[in-house]
């Protein structure tokens, strides 16, 4: 078990450090900093005496650990943009986007757990089939189109919901402006939420379906049937509490899937989060906070991913042996 | 002409003419192959052509509004393009980004896999790896980083000059794992049995082993994922567009027609946003059925979903 976890540990740090080298690279190749700093009035010997002082006469790879060094010290380079650290404008946008995530995940469990167990339960029953059947058109619809017709239906037509920012926002933290206390914030979370809950809804009903059905097929939810238990102590004491584990552990893998559709949901929205901030930075051509945004999202994916392998390892020995020689 | 014969007599024609959803989702699809790629000789309007774009017809209702235009059968964009064609165009560049990156992805797919698979060792081991790897990331992510890290090395006008073999290549890169792993799982599976061994008995070279001896016998999975990944190809280049990573509006995709019409949704011309959009959906819906088809079909032990 513990070489298991330094070998999943030690593959996080791999992954890291090629993200960090690709992003590294990318803000090599583009720009000139000692331009952005003196700008054209400045001339050539001093602005190699500049050069020579900020150390980018050295070698790439010495250049690259100067900025692992940093960026593990929270320092992530300035945004050209903003004028401010990059690691504190990917902060002041964190609050949103993880509003935004958590209502997602609250509405994806409300429904997904019920809408699962009872397709499991009653896998030919009409209602089921038509649900599985929607879960298909609804992988099938992008989740931009989505917003788009939410917003087109309840904002343009019907006129109900706000369909752009965040409303009405309450300081409950310093620097955590939430939209969780006014009804105006709620009105605008409405839309963006729904939006991302269309895309990942089908995929946890999937989950939490194959995960019930295969739990209903134990001995033990048979045994407990067999002694006269009521069918819904069974159903969720038993059977369902079983489930849980690799619901939440195979749901944590699904981040990634996660991370994008919030890139594309806030877009549409102009949700100010750090998904719209990332695309914003990409048109402005901001590469300090583009590369920000990518070593700072994916160290989070990273350390999730590391910790529900490690989670799932504890609990599924068969997990430690598959891929364990390399 | 006996070929023909025996494929209307086979039981994969018996079972695809009783199945509804098969042949519904089959027809619809040919008809959308077909209009996309003749588009230049079905469509009504050129829209490449500046010519005949005249910006007085700009955002024109389709054909069942008062005010619309009988020469615009689903009205007109914003710069006074015909929907219609626009679209059929824009399809035609979404399917071919599509099968590109399907192409690509299953070219690196099935030979990473078909080696990693027989030959194993230590490097075979290792791109397996970073194809574990790479998936956990998910395909949409990897997507749009890449998409990102180009257009920031090689700048938004190289980006957009040559938009197309860039999203093939993002889109095929990002999606390989898949390929690779079911390969070189059905590959492990074959390895053992008695008609590879007779051939290593008779004395072949391994890389005729490998392509022409296991390879065919893995192409069943292959086969079925292929569809499921010409639909994922197909969003994600429909993602990468919206966001402004892929087609630019001169040359537009389904997902870069989204994009454009986006903002013209709150002055109430939803056309211009929503049939792009109704367009994509049927086309990756009727491939998605299609592939689920498929798969029922080529394994039937499978479950459903």
């Amino acid at each position: 078990m513990f070489a298991f976890i330094i070998r999943r540990v030690f593959q996080a740090l791999i992954v890291m450090l090629i993200i960090s080298l690709l992003g590294f690279a990318i803000k090599q190749s583009v720009g000139d900093p000692v331009r952005e700093i003196t700008g054209i009035s400045v001339s050539a010997e001093e602005r190699d005496a500049l050069r020579e002082k900020l150390g980018l006469n050295d070698p790439f790879l010495v250049q690259w650990v100067r900025f692992l060094d940093r960026a593990v010290h929270g320092d992530l380079g300035n945004s050209f943009y903003f004028k401010r650290p990059a690691f504190d404008v990917i902060l002041s946008k964190a609050p949103a986007t993880l509003e935004l995530v958590f209502a997602t995940a609250l509405l994806v469990i409300l429904f997904s757990v019920p809408i699962g167990i009872y397709a499991a339960v009653r896998p030919n029953a009409w209602p089921a089939r038509f649900l599985m059947g929607a879960s298909i058109v609804g992988v099938s619809i992008p989740v931009f189109l989505t917003a788009i017709l939410l917003i087109y239906i309840f904002s343009v037509t019907l006129g109900w919901l706000p369909s752009f920012g965040r409303g009405e926002l309450i300081e409950i933290f310093p620097g955590w402006k939430s939209g969780f206390f006014t009804w105006d914030g709620l009105a605008h979370l409405v839309m963006p939420s729904v939006a991302l809950t269309t895309i990942m809804l089908p995929l946890f009903i999937r989950l939490v379906r194959a995960e019930m059905k295969e739990a209903l097929e134990t001995e033990y939810v048979k045994f407990a049937r067999a002694k006269g238990l009521r069918p819904s102590r069974v159903l969720l004491l038993h059977a369902f509490k079983n489930t849980l584990l690799p619901v939440i552990t195979v749901g944590g893998v699904q981040l990634g899937i996660l991370i994008a559709f919030t890139i594309l949901t806030e877009t549409v929205f102009q949700w100010k989060g750090m998904g719209s901030m990332f695309i914003e930075s990409i048109e402005r051509a901001d590469t300090s906070l583009t590369v920000a945004y990518m070593v700072f999202v994916g160290f989070i994916f990273v350390v999730v991913n590391t910790i529900v392998d490690v989670i799932y390892g504890l609990v599924n020995p068969m997990v430690r042996v598959a891929g364990g020689r390399s | 002409m006996t070929r023909i014969k025996q494929f209307f007599n086979s039981f994969f024609f018996y079972r695809f003419i009783r199945d509804p959803v098969a042949i519904g989702s089959f027809i619809v699809l040919a008809v959308l192959f077909i209009s996309g790629f003749g588009a230049p000789v079905i469509a009504p309007h050129n829209p490449y052509d500046t010519t005949t774009i005249d910006i007085m017809d700009s955002e024109l209702p389709p054909f069942w509004y008062p005010d619309s235009d009988s020469r615009f059968l689903l009205g007109t964009d914003s710069q006074g393009r015909d929907m219609l064609s626009t679209m059929l165009y824009g399809m035609r560049v979404s399917i071919f980004i599509g099968l590109g990156a399907v192409t690509l992805q299953a070219f690196l797919g099935i030979t990473i896999g078909l080696i990693a698979g027989y030959k194993g060792g230590r490097f075979e081991a290792f791109l397996m790896r970073v194809a574990d790897v790479q998936l956990s990331f998910s395909t949409y992510m990897v997507a749009i980083f890449f998409g990102a890290l180009f257009q920031a090395a090689f700048g938004m006008g190289l980006y957009e000059n040559f938009a197309i073999p860039m999203l093939i290549f993002i889109i095929g890169f990002a999606e390989w794992p898949q390929y690779a792993r079911t390969v070189r799982a059905s590959v492990l599976g074959e390895k053992k049995k008695e008609y590879v061994e007779a051939a290593r008995v008779i004395g072949l070279p391994s890389r005729r082993i490998m392509w022409n001896h296991i390879l065919p016998n893995t192409l069943t999975p292959v086969l079925v994922i292929s569809t499921v990944q010409v639909a994922n190809a197909i969003m994600s280049e429909a993602a990468l567009s919206f966001i402004g990573l892929g087609m630019p509006v001169t040359r537009p995709s389904l997902g870069s027609l989204i994009k454009a019409g986006f903002d013209f949704i709150f002055s109430g011309s939803w056309w211009i946003t929503l049939f792009p959009g109704i367009m994509l959906v049927i086309l990756i819906l009727s491939i998605n059925l299609l592939g689920d088809w498929l798969r029922d079909f080529l394994n039937p032990k499978l479950y459903k979903g």
